[in-house]
């Protein structure tokens, strides 16, 4: 296994990504979900659940790995840091549609890194549905910032927000987004 | 919705994290806490007075270090424990010590103390102020620790609730010690070790409940 130069190319990602590069947040988003598909598949298919529920878990857990990732300690390892995440959010999925977790055994977070799956499956959530369910001055600004690329400005100059106010609704945007799809997940 | 999607939404103009926000989020709910806990015993107990018996600043001393080294400790664990990854195995051990040294240290002086005053020594005169006091004082420390564990990323969520409570407790005995009268080692193994551990058993009860994420 060669969980070395995953984890040292996937932190160095991270941190890039934290320090605000685009690029290789977005690769590092990517790679991540391959294995974390991997992950959540293996471990879904022990208990009867198929491709969907997973692609749904992954897409929780990412945008829980994005709303937290200010929890991740630039002097730690990364993989340990996004497999804990993973797993927790894991395990919330067990409690909310009440099974049992016992007789999964725990696996050790190298496994994270063995093999990306990136067969891609709809997940069963409607972005566009999930979006109207949030407050319409966050919907707008993740509208402007998230889904048309505009920046903090050019957002704040069309919705006649302030930049900050800008800012603060993406972010609560993405937090509502985020528990609205572990209720969905869930379901 | 594909994942695709989802990556596309969450990496199109990412804000740059600045780091050491949690450590501060934290540091200031201890902060807030111990001097929201202090308020409510000045505004209902109220200090110890000096004047009406001979102040041993020693006990005062030994109450505040028993008390401040569980904060200082439970604060470096719920450190770690709010990110994810970090188990504070090695931190989680050394949250004992202060009980077993002060169970160790109130033993002491009931074998060597004299007999007649064993009562006096286990109880005092205010056991039950103290009993009602303590927990009373954690509250708004707790809710302050709360606050800033739900900015975190806890995912055992029953040891984060008992850390925090145990915390939340310690700090609620830490403003109780300016006006508790009971001077005797044995008093508070028995008092502030009880009370703050049963705190910790509160948290870790309502830890699951309050830091879900």
């Amino acid at each position: 296994m060669n969980v070395g130069a995953n984890e040292t190319e996937l932190r160095e990602l991270m941190i890039r990504g934290l320090d605000g590069d685009a690029a290789s947040y977005r690769t590092l988003l990517e790679r991540l979900s391959g294995h974390l598909r991997t992950f959540f598949k293996a471990r879904l298919n022990r208990i009867g659940r198929g491709p969907v529920e997973a692609e749904d878990l992954l897409q929780e857990t990412l945008i829980a790995i994005h709303t937290r990732r200010h929890t991740f300690d630039r002097s730690q390892l990364f993989t340990p840091w996004a497999y804990a995440i993973a797993r927790y959010k894991f395990l919330d999925y067990l409690r909310r549609t009440k099974l049992s977790a016992t007789d999964i055994p725990i696996d050790q977070a190298e496994e994270l890194m063995v093999r990306a799956d990136t067969a891609q499956t709809e997940s069963s959530m409607d972005l566009e549905k999930l979006l109207q369910e949030i407050s319409p001055k966050e919907r707008q600004a993740i509208r402007y910032v998230k889904l048309d690329g505009l920046s903090v400005r050019e957002a704040a100059a069309r919705s006649g927000m302030s930049e900050s106010a800008v800012k603060v609704s993406v972010h609560r945007g993405l937090k509502a987004l985020a528990r609205l799809i572990g209720k969905e997940a869930g379901s | 919705m594909k994942t695709d999607q989802l990556i596309d939404l969450l990496s199109t103009n990412v804000e740059p994290v600045k780091s050491g926000y949690l450590k501060k989020t934290l540091v200031y709910a201890l902060f807030i806490g111990g001097i929201a806990a202090f308020c409510v015993m000045l505004t209902t107990v109220g200090l110890r007075s000096q004047a009406s018996d001979k102040l041993d600043p020693g006990y005062l001393i030994l109450k505040l270090l028993f008390t401040i080294s569980l904060v200082a400790l439970g604060g470096t664990l719920l450190a770690k424990l709010m990110r994810p990854g970090q188990s504070g195995r090695k931190q989680s051990t050394l949250v004992v010590l202060p009980f077993l040294m002060i169970a160790g240290a109130g033993i002491i002086a009931l074998v060597f103390g004299e007999p007649m005053a064993l009562g006096r020594m286990l109880f005092g005169m205010h056991w039950v102020t103290c009993l009602l006091c303590i927990p009373l004082f954690a509250v708004l420390p707790f809710v302050a620790l709360v606050w800033a564990l739900r900015r975190g990323a806890p995912t055992n969520l029953t040891q984060t609730g008992a850390i925090a409570g145990l915390v939340a407790g310690a700090l609620g005995a830490t403003a109780y010690a300016f006006h508790c009268p009971d001077d005797s080692v044995p008093y508070i193994a028995v008092w502030y070790g009880t009370l703050v551990a049963f705190c910790g058993v509160i948290g870790a009860i309502l830890g699951p409940r309050l830091l879900r994420w």
